[in-house]
């Protein structure tokens, strides 16, 4: 087979074809980044040339008040990283848990796939913030023995209710993307049910919801400083708050979102990378 | 007269495996051209290449006399004129068979639905499957789904009918009906490319039977001849195989 390989050398007819591509090639480039120029132009020129630029200008993007609240804001923020690893973490654990349980069949596991159906239904459906209050302000007032009573715990505990059920969902709908034939040639190579669940479905499973997966904690960054609430924590918008209210000047918000988008677009990047490495895994058809 | 489909020199390779090397070959119109050839021999990749689904990495495939291989050259067009049914059938099951065929003469060729739809109703009649119109995919059975494949071919009036192991992937008692419907098209007149493993039926249907290996045409002729008094010891050993299996 490698014989005639290593003498193939491209037709005249194919050289040209292949100069026509790479023409063609870098026309496109040429004409997507000049139109980017262009339209990229027209909007920033429509934003300076605005008659109130030079009042949003200083209000928002003062050089001076960034510098000076940056210390104040990056604290905050450190809040939200802390509190967003934190939950993460348990929301995966506890979605991927509801999700297992909402996709057990037969009638023994009834109770489970019920308590799991109703425990989405509710948090899914709560405000967020009303079981940041419940929680954070209910379960201490219970003066229960044992239970934490740090507002950042409880605030973490609120999170995860919620999130953990949009999580559920998500990965609910990559196990039941995957075939059922994968699960019968698990089955038939002797794997047990939860086996073939650990080993087979799963891995495909998690591996399709990757994108959807990372919406919600794309999301569960940003709503990590709505602890802030329960008074105790000083995350990075509240700190801004705090910053803006002694200046009327809002660079400290723009300096708070620059920092989120520190966060959650390297937290895109690299997952997306991880599920390039893994191998992405196609849906029904084949060729 | 000019053959209606002709491959010269044509070379695809994926990475380091060179699948096709230096592949030649001219269909006819109204011929029906059979490929044989073990596993990996380059049929299925011949027949990608053929409907464009594949860029090739030199040569040149004509169809209807024109280049299609051309950078230049819209592929969707081309792919316009040309059927392709799969192994694997790949209805779409979120469309009923009436959908499935009536997709491409809508967003395409720009038929309007009701036209469409009655065409699509003779397809099918002809294709025995009238009745099954409103079902979707997954209630039919693998033969019945490939030939509603092929009646969504068909309703696009191709001037080339290409067929990747049609059987493959049906109960031997469902193959009939396929290969019932592929020589009623022979007797319609329509020209294919089939690659397949039916050594019987390529027998009774084809006008020139190619066994390919190593990326080549390595031996072509009648049906009787090539099955029958093959010359080159690739093709006996090939034929044997088959024969030891009881395939023949």
């Amino acid at each position: 087979m490698s014989s005639a390989e290593d003498t193939w050398s491209p037709s005249a007819l194919q050289r040209e074809r292949d100069a026509y591509r790479k023409r063609q090639g870098l026309r496109s480039l040429l004409i997507a980044g000049l139109s980017t120029l262009v339209v990229g132009g027209a909007l920033i020129t429509a934003v300076v040339s605005a008659p109130g630029w030079e009042r949003t200008r200083t209000t928002f993007f003062n050089w001076d008040k960034a510098v000076e609240s940056f210390p104040a804001v990056l604290a905050g923020f450190w809040i939200n990283v802390q509190v967003f690893a934190v939950s993460a973490l348990c929301v995966l654990i506890v979605g991927m848990a509801l999700a297992v349980l909402k996709t057990l069949r037969g009638p023994v596991f009834w109770p489970l796939r019920a308590l799991a159906t109703v425990y989405v239904d509710v948090f899914r459906g709560l405000p967020l913030i009303l079981v940041l209050l419940l929680v954070g302000f209910g379960v201490p007032a219970l003066n229960l023995t044992g239970v934490p009573t740090d507002p950042i715990v409880l605030g973490c505990v609120a999170l995860v209710l919620t999130y953990s059920a949009y999580v559920a969902e998500v990965f609910r709908a990559g196990i039941e993307s995957v075939h059922p034939s994968q699960r019968a040639a698990a089955r038939s190579l002797g794997l047990s049910g939860p086996q073939s669940l650990r080993y087979v479905v799963l891995p495909q499973a998690v591996r399709r919801v990757v994108p959807p997966l990372l919406n919600d904690l794309a999301s569960l960054t940003k709503d990590s400083g709505l602890i802030s609430v329960l008074g105790a924590a000083i995350d990075a918008v509240r700190a801004a708050q705090i910053e803006t209210a002694t200046s009327f000047n809002f660079t400290p918000y723009v300096v708070a979102g620059a920092l989120f988008l520190v966060l959650t677009i390297p937290l895109t990047r690299l997952t997306d990378r991880a599920a390039r490495r893994y191998g992405a895994v196609p849906g029904g058809g084949h060729l | 007269m000019s053959a209606l489909l002709g491959i010269e020199n044509l070379r695809k390779s994926y990475g380091r495996s060179v699948v096709l090397r230096d592949f030649s070959l001219d269909v006819d119109e109204h011929d029906v051209v059979v490929l044989i050839g073990a596993s990996g021999s380059g049929k299925s990749t011949l027949l990608r290449c053929i409907d464009l689904l594949e860029t090739v990495d030199d040569g040149v495939i004509e169809l209807q006399g024109r280049d299609i291989t051309d950078p230049r050259v819209n592929a969707d067009e081309v792919r316009s004129r040309i059927g392709i049914v799969f192994q694997s059938f790949n209805l779409f099951p979120h469309l009923t068979v009436l959908d499935n065929i009536t997709l491409a003469p809508r967003k395409v060729h720009g038929v309007p639905a009701e036209l469409a739809r009655e065409r699509a109703l003779v397809t099918l009649e002809r294709v025995g499957l009238k009745d099954r119109a409103d079902a979707y995919p997954d209630h039919l059975s693998g033969g019945q789904q490939q030939r509603v494949a092929i009646a969504r071919s068909l309703v696009n009036d191709p001037v080339l009918m290409l067929f990747d192991e049609v059987t493959s992937a049906l109960d031997p008692e469902l193959v009939g009906e396929v290969l019932a419907m592929l020589r009623d098209l022979k007797s319609e007149g329509m020209t294919m490319l089939v690659a397949t493993h039916e050594m019987g039926f390529a027998r009774q249907v084809a006008d020139h039977v190619c066994f390919l290996d190593g990326g080549r045409v390595l031996e072509r002729g009648a049906p009787e001849q090539v099955l029958g008094e093959p010359t080159q010891d690739r093709t006996r050993q090939f034929l044997r195989r088959i024969i030891e299996a009881g395939r023949l």
